[in-house]
């Protein structure tokens, strides 16, 4: 699905450079489960925003299905996110004076859907993470849990093959945690791809591979017993 | 969901900004509606005045000086009629009437008297060249709109007007004095220069060197004095705009002859307080491109700075920078149309206020002043909205992902 070769990103910055990722060849296949794991500004984020599609790599190329994804104009690429790839991010990033109805609906709206088909499908994803009674909350009135869980279902809203997930358990309790992670589970078990940046080892050791980022280098974690401490 | 929806919405999120932004503009809008609005009004009153006022042009022989307007056919010297018809069948634009006149000296019953010839106004309307120039045709705002349904003529508007509409080769008009000193009534008949002529009107009294004159058709005044087709002036009913606008400077090239002069100090206060408000609409239009513009810029920028993430997580969800850029000057271009229409109508309230206060005119509302205010309300928003919207198009979408 994901294939890196030979990317790079490096920031100037003050007149300085940051590496912010060394040269990374990897390939990502469909239906991959994968954790992201590593140390505060170790280029986990940056990774992440490459992969979306985000922020043109220094050097190398990344390929989306085939396709060299920064050789399509900004416009495709957009297009292309909208409907290919969601995003979790640790924070939720749900707009504040819109309800969680139509926080759901803006990637519809933004892939150019009627509103009439925007709220059906909305109304469906919001059904399935349990929040059919609270479609017209606005984030402040709604849980941290259930404001993850809206951002799932605006995830979830264009049915993406892709899902990229930011620190998604980083401001949970326990026990929303686990029904953060059991709906992973359940994305991946519908042949979903998912790469999540983590810090949480619990939440590492969901995924089928690990990668472990440290000063701009990506390496292939193999020992999961490990994961706690890299993490 | 609509990208109105989320314009909308997001309006509403921060009230306060929005106001500020809103009453910036609204009050730049409201003082140029204003100020125009009463400037308009004012200009046709003083137009309507200039043109109850009569002649304000006069072209007379290149060696005469005028002391007195009223007098200033009073001097002997001769100009040829036939300037006259120069400048009826030129193109220049703001004379609304014409009257060439030639004072002859002469006595009525023993008495000296003078005798002004001057030429009615269907004279000109009778010769189809002139009419074919238009001179009476432009409907230009200001004096007697020929072809126009009007009251009957009155012969004694020549008191006000030093415009007659019809006179006979043989008809006459009495100044009061002279009336009064001879016992002359409507209908009777004078003997002048040897001939007799019907009085068609006596003249109200003016307080002018008209009460003590006779007037009738220059050209059997030019017959009689055995004077040939000559004039002593010409006064001409000219449009205070166009007076302003060069109208004096066309007479002047199509007259090199004669020396052309104006009531300059009516013409020069009229210009003056017209430029006045000219110059005072563009102090507010100025205001409100730099406060409605400046307010606009600080808060759409203020507003992107304070979205950063909002913008970055619906770029991450597909947004194109050509929606962000939509979002944002979006936003910019409603409060334009609020701040235009409530301007407008502020504008509108403060200027029927006002008017009576400041100029003395009632006014109303213009709608092609709302048109104007609009278009510029919008128009300074949506500039202004420019750089902050191209900001937030250009944003790094990384912002919404907390660093790990």
């Amino acid at each position: 699905m994901l294939r890196l070769e030979n990317v790079s990103k490096v920031y100037g910055r003050g007149g300085q450079t940051v590496v912010a990722l060394q040269p990374t060849t990897l390939h990502l296949a469909a239906g991959e489960y994968v954790a992201v794991v590593g140390p505060s500004g170790s280029g986990k984020s940056t990774l992440l925003t490459v992969l979306g599609g985000m922020l043109a790599p220094t050097t190398g190329q990344v390929f989306f299905g085939g396709q060299s994804l920064y050789d399509l104009a900004l416009a495709k690429r957009a297009a292309l996110r909208g409907k290919q790839v969601g995003f979790v991010f640790q924070t939720f990033n749900l707009i504040s004076y819109l309800s969680a109805l139509e926080n759901v609906q803006m990637p519809l709206f933004l892939a150019g859907l009627s509103p009439r088909v925007q709220r059906e499908r909305a109304l469906a994803v919001l059904d399935r993470v349990g929040l059919a009674d609270r479609i017209h909350h606005k984030p402040s009135e709604l849980s941290v849990g259930q404001q993850q869980r809206v951002a799932l279902a605006r995830t979830l809203a264009n049915d993406p093959a892709l899902i990229l997930a930011d620190e998604p358990t980083g401001n949970l309790d326990p026990r929303t945690r686990e029904q953060v992670l059991d709906l992973f589970d359940q994305f991946h078990a519908e042949g979903r791809t998912i790469i999540t940046v983590t810090h949480d080892p619990q939440a590492a050791r969901r995924a089928n591979r690990i990668l472990c980022l440290e000063a701009g280098t990506v390496t292939e974690f193999r020992d999961p017993a490990r994961v706690m401490h890299v993490a | 969901m609509r990208l109105w929806t989320l314009i909308r919405k997001e309006l509403f999120e921060r009230p306060v900004p929005m106001l500020t932004c809103l009453v910036a503009i609204v009050l730049g809008v409201t003082a140029l509606v204003a100020i125009r609005t009463v400037t308009y009004f004012s200009e046709l009153a003083v137009a309507r005045e200039m043109d109850a006022l009569g002649a304000n042009v006069l072209i007379l022989p290149k060696g005469v000086t005028v002391q007195d307007y009223y007098a200033a056919d009073l001097h002997g010297e001769k100009l040829p009629e036939e300037y006259v018809q120069r400048v009826a069948l030129s193109k220049l634009q703001g004379v609304d009437n014409l009257s060439p006149k030639l004072c002859v000296p002469t006595t009525l019953n023993g008495r000296p008297v003078t005798l002004t010839g001057i030429l009615p106004k269907s004279e000109f309307q009778a010769k189809v060249a002139w009419g074919g120039a238009g001179i009476f045709s432009h409907p230009i705002g200001c004096g007697t709109q020929a072809g126009l349904p009007t009251t009957p003529p009155d012969p004694k508007t020549l008191a006000r007007k030093r415009v007659i509409e019809t006179l006979g080769p043989r008809e006459a008009l009495v100044g009061s004095d002279v009336a009064q000193q001879h016992a002359i009534a409507q209908g009777d008949s004078i003997e002048l220069l040897g001939d007799r002529f019907t009085v068609l009107a006596i003249l109200p009294a003016t307080g002018t060197i008209d009460d003590s004159r006779i007037f009738a058709h220059l050209h059997a005044v030019q017959e009689l004095s055995g004077q040939g087709e000559v004039v002593n002036v010409i006064e001409i009913v000219g449009c205070c705009k166009q007076i302003a606008a060069g109208l004096v400077n066309g007479l002047n090239q199509l007259l090199p002859e004669a020396r052309i002069i104006t009531i300059t100090q009516v013409v020069q206060t009229q210009q003056n307080v017209n430029r006045l408000m000219e110059r005072l609409s563009l102090v507010f239009l100025a205001v409100l491109l730099a406060v409605g513009g400046a307010a606009m810029f600080s808060t759409l920028y203020g507003n992107v700075s304070e979205r950063k993430k909002e913008i970055g997580t619906l770029m991450a969800l597909g947004a194109t920078p050509t929606l962000v850029l939509g979002l944002i000057v979006g936003k910019a271009l409603v409060l334009g149309t609020a701040g235009g229409i409530l301007g407008f109508a502020l504008g509108s309230v403060s200027a029927w206020w006002l008017g009576p206060l400041l100029a003395n005119v009632a006014v109303q509302p213009l709608p092609w002043l709302g048109a104007l205010a609009l278009g510029l309300a919008v128009t300074v928003t949506f500039l202004a909205s420019l750089i902050p919207a191209w900001r937030a198009a250009r944003l790094d979408p990384c912002v919404c992902f907390k660093e790990v």
